[in-house]
């Protein structure tokens, strides 16, 4: 984090340098080590191409509306938030000059009284001002009951915002809520001047053709092929380096892997590296091919409403006779992490010291037996009317989760527990089958934390239970009261350390009620051309450009 | 005539009404590719949904899309933003451009082998040509792009693995170089098919009296077939062509998938998996179209050409 304003903007490449050397060890590829990652120098004036290779289309331009992670892509080289977050999950200013903190001021004792002061350096692209207004427009547009917004958690409890000057602003909460300072590094503002001169900011021609503060400007749109940004050579942060950025799009993954191998596309992000193409990846010539750690935990995800889930020995007993080694090394190339939390490793409120899973069936047994569910005629067990049976579902087309089905059906069935595989279409599943909690159990890769904030009151929380009424995405129908009281102190408190003790007990907790069983968490291979310098992988944001600003070509 | 055309304006509204009920009846819906987002709730998709009018009674919807389609109005896509129209014709040049070069490559080539197969019948050429359309019809065509890429692209070097063109070369030669595998893949099938029905035609023409009599009265045989039996033959092929001409503006799936071209087919694929309602009925519409048209304008074209036919 730095106070300084000349290098606010994100990160400064000496913030760069600094985290790319602390960080390294932990997130690059072994083939990176050894040398220096910033050899070279930037160049003084932009130059050159890059062009990322991403499997679906970037097409939501408007960085408030509702969008995919491959949006992000976009609106992270155009836009700026007030602040983002590092790697480390480090919070720096990006519009704003400082993070405010209970310390300096800039957010009251009580949580309640927020002061953002904001750059007196930053233009659109068209030119103009960007001052304190446009924090206000954009703020306020967010919860206009006539826009199409994303999503508006934690906005909706911003009240009376005030311009107090072109660089200062202040609103009121109405409840304190600490994750909101997570939300805003997600947050991108736009022009008061062009979107709000706009009858309907949900047609506006803005939102197909943007202006940001960004380090990119908006170039053009090849639609269903590419899209290329241009640099904007007043950027008031570090870089651009690089005259184009440009997105190409490539649905099918062996395709979009192809086109890596034979040179067409330079950089290949998050997850658009298939496992089982990593040996492959990392063979070829002048590559450089990263495994970073992700933030989505692959696991049994089970609905606790229905009766066979509801007994916590039933829970234990599945998650025994797991056999976790085999399904990470065996069918996911040994390539995802082991973790028994949802908390992402790389996260400062990771729980290092959760109890080990053991792969157990004799163990299982014994808990379902001492629990009293019985083996039937059929083999299955069954207590008081109630057969251990149930279906388990995911996406049609996932291969290698079909497998992971196939494989803990055997298992599952040695210790007397009958699983039905019934897979979706994508469109199917995501719908009410799984927003209105009509599954028995999934298999699923789930992201936790929004914004990398440690609150997970949307997932964990009573009242997130959409199925009973409640406002969330506990489709799992989780409920313990010592959670939800935990939950809600942390988004009360905003000191780390305090947040820390409080998150981590919420991870002890899980572990130990096991309303979803981890099988891993996942790793994403990322590569890129030798030469391309400054990419910083980034977890904790949704988007591999989240600094494309500071890339180059050596 | 007239009655034709009423038949297919009938048509037309059938298909947009089957078109529209299976499309919402597939569960999910355009939202649920937020569901795994942990910031969205169920809330905001309620939100969202009522916000696109999705949550109207189907009928109610329909009508709307229905009046709106009558004054030209195709809808905005629910994804990309823009008018339905729009988001079609940025397509439809990829596929014209494809489909356009493979159908050249496809009836020239075809049509020789079928004329060639069946006035040698029962040669090593004929039979070479029969074997030949067997394993283009029945090995898929990804199969043939993905080794096509294999070996062209990645072990000789000679053409790109994908795309309409090289970012920073928009040249003609750049376009022609990225044109050829695909249009080469795509054709495959489409000389199979051709060379087979030109084949059976040359065939049927073959063994029509005017050709015993026009080789009886002396005519070279080269000049048999050209002028009798060609001519003949290639009546039927309007018929086939009327079929064909709509997967000129639709696209083919799978080799623009398989190539990153950006045309229609793969614009539908897109459009389905993100349930973008307007774009998928603009394209089902637009297909729906193409096709009725089509099929009467190959019917006309059969009518003039030859006077036995003659148009209910």
């Amino acid at each position: 984090m730095t106070n300084n304003p000349k290098t606010g903007s994100g990160l400064s490449r000496r913030n760069a340098l600094g985290i790319m050397g602390a960080s390294a060890a932990a997130l690059l590829a072994p083939n990176l080590l050894g040398k220096p990652a910033f050899a070279q120098t930037p160049p003084d004036a932009p130059s050159g191409r890059i062009i990322v290779g991403v499997s679906q289309e970037p097409t939501v331009f408007n960085p408030l509306m509702p969008k995919i992670e491959v949006d992000d892509n976009v609106h992270f080289s155009v836009f700026d938030a007030l602040f983002r977050i590092t790697e480390e999950g480090v919070i720096v200013p990006n519009l704003a000059t400082e993070v405010p903190t209970q310390e300096n001021g800039g957010i009251s004792e009580d949580g309640l009284q927020w002061r953002i002061r904001l750059r007196d350096d930053v233009r659109w692209h068209d030119g103009e001002l960007f001052t304190a207004e446009d924090v206000k427009f954009t703020l306020e547009l967010i919860v206009n009951p006539d826009f199409r917004a994303w999503r508006t958690t934690g906005h909706n409890l911003v009240r009376d915002i005030e311009v107090v000057s072109p660089t200062e602003i202040t609103w009121r909460m109405e409840e304190p809520f600490a994750p909101y300072m997570s939300f805003l590094t997600e947050t991108f503002i736009v022009p008061a001047h062009i979107l709000g001169a706009d009858d309907n900011p949900n047609e506006a021609a803005f939102n197909r053709a943007p202006i940001g503060t960004g380090a990119f400007r908006w170039g053009q749109r090849t639609a269903g092929d590419n899209l290329t940004l241009v640099a904007n050579p007043d950027y008031f942060g570090e870089g651009p380096y690089i005259e184009e950025l440009i997105f190409r799009y490539i649905p099918d993954m062996t395709v979009l892997f192809t086109q890596f191998q034979s040179g067409a596309i330079d950089l290949v992000g998050r997850a658009y590296i298939t496992q089982d193409n990593y040996e492959a990846a990392r063979n070829l010539p002048d590559r450089v091919v990263d495994l970073v750690p992700a933030t989505s935990i692959e696991s049994i995800y089970l609905n606790l409403e229905r009766p066979q889930f509801k007994e916590r020995a039933v829970r234990e007993a599945l998650y025994l006779a797991l056999d976790r080694d085999s399904i990470v090394d065996v069918l996911y190339y040994g390539l995802p992490n082991q973790t028994e939390t949802f908390m992402p490793r790389q996260s400062y409120y990771y729980h290092d010291g959760l109890p080990t899973h053991e792969f157990n069936l004799e163990k299982a047994r014994q808990i379902l037996d001492e629990a009293g569910w019985a083996p039937g005629s059929d083999g299955i067990r069954a207590k008081d009317g109630v057969r251990l049976s149930f279906n388990n579902s995911t996406t049609t087309g996932a291969h290698l989760r079909e497998q992971a089905q196939q494989f803990v059906q055997q298992t599952f069935r040695d210790i007397g527990v009958e699983m039905n595989i019934e897979n979706l279409p994508a469109a199917v599943m995501w719908g009410d089958f799984w927003g209105m909690s009509q599954f028995d159990s999934a298999m699923v890769g789930v992201t936790y934390l929004i914004a990398a904030d440690p609150d997970v009151t949307n997932r964990f929380h009573s009242v997130a239970i959409t199925a009973q009424g409640g406002r969330g995405s506990n489709t799992g129908q989780y409920s313990n009261p010592e959670v939800d009281a935990l939950l809600e102190e942390g988004a009360r408190t905003f000191d780390r350390e305090q947040r820390r003790e409080i998150y981590l007990r919420v991870q002890e907790i899980i572990r130990d009620d096991l309303p979803y069983l981890p099988l891993f968490a996942y790793t994403q291979v990322m590569g890129r051309k030798a030469g391309i310098e400054g990419f910083v992988p980034n977890t904790n944001t949704r988007s591999e450009t989240w600094h494309a600003a500071g890339w180059y070509w050596a | 005539m007239f009655g034709r055309l009423l038949q297919s304006l009938v048509l037309l509204v059938i298909v947009s009404i089957i078109g529209f009920v299976v499309l919402n009846l597939i569960p999910g819906g355009p939202l649920a590719q937020y569901a795994l987002d942990p910031g969205m709730t169920q809330d905001d998709r309620i939100r969202i949904a009522a916000q696109l009018g999705l949550d109207r009674p189907l009928w109610v919807q329909y009508l709307d899309w229905a009046s709106g389609m009558l004054q030209g109005d195709w809808g905005t896509s629910f994804r990309d933003g823009n008018p339905v129209l729009t988001v079609i014709g940025r397509h439809v040049y990829a596929t014209l451009l494809l489909m356009g070069s493979a159908t050249v490559i496809a009836v020239s080539i075809g049509t020789w082998i079928g004329i060639r197969g069946a006035t040698h019948r029962y040669s090593s050429f004929d039979y070479v040509a029969t074997v030949g359309a067997m394993i283009a019809l029945s090995i898929p065509t990804f199969w043939f792009g993905l080794i096509g890429i294999y070996v062209f692209s990645l072990r000789l070097g000679w053409f790109p693995a994908g795309n309409m063109y090289t970012i920073g070369d928009a040249s003609v030669m750049n376009y022609l170089h990225h044109l050829i595998m695909p249009s080469v893949v795509l054709a495959l099938v489409h000389i199979a098919i051709w060379s087979r029905f030109m084949r059976a035609a040359t065939l049927d023409a073959i063994s029509q009296e005017f050709v015993k009599t026009a080789r009886a009265k002396g005519v070279p045989e080269r000049r048999v077939i050209m002028k009798h039996v060609v001519g003949n033959a290639l009546l039927p092929m309007i018929t086939l062509a009327g079929v064909q001409l709509p997967s000129l503006l639709t696209g083919a799936l799978v080799t623009e998938t398989v190539f990153t071209w950006p045309g229609m087919g793969r614009l539908f694929l897109d459009s389905l998996g993100y349930s973008d309602y307007p774009v998928v009925m603009g394209l089902l519409m637009f297909s729906a179209i193409l096709t009725i048209a089509a099929n009467f304008v190959a019917d006309v074209v059969v009518a003039l050409v030859d006077p036995r036919i003659r148009l209910a």
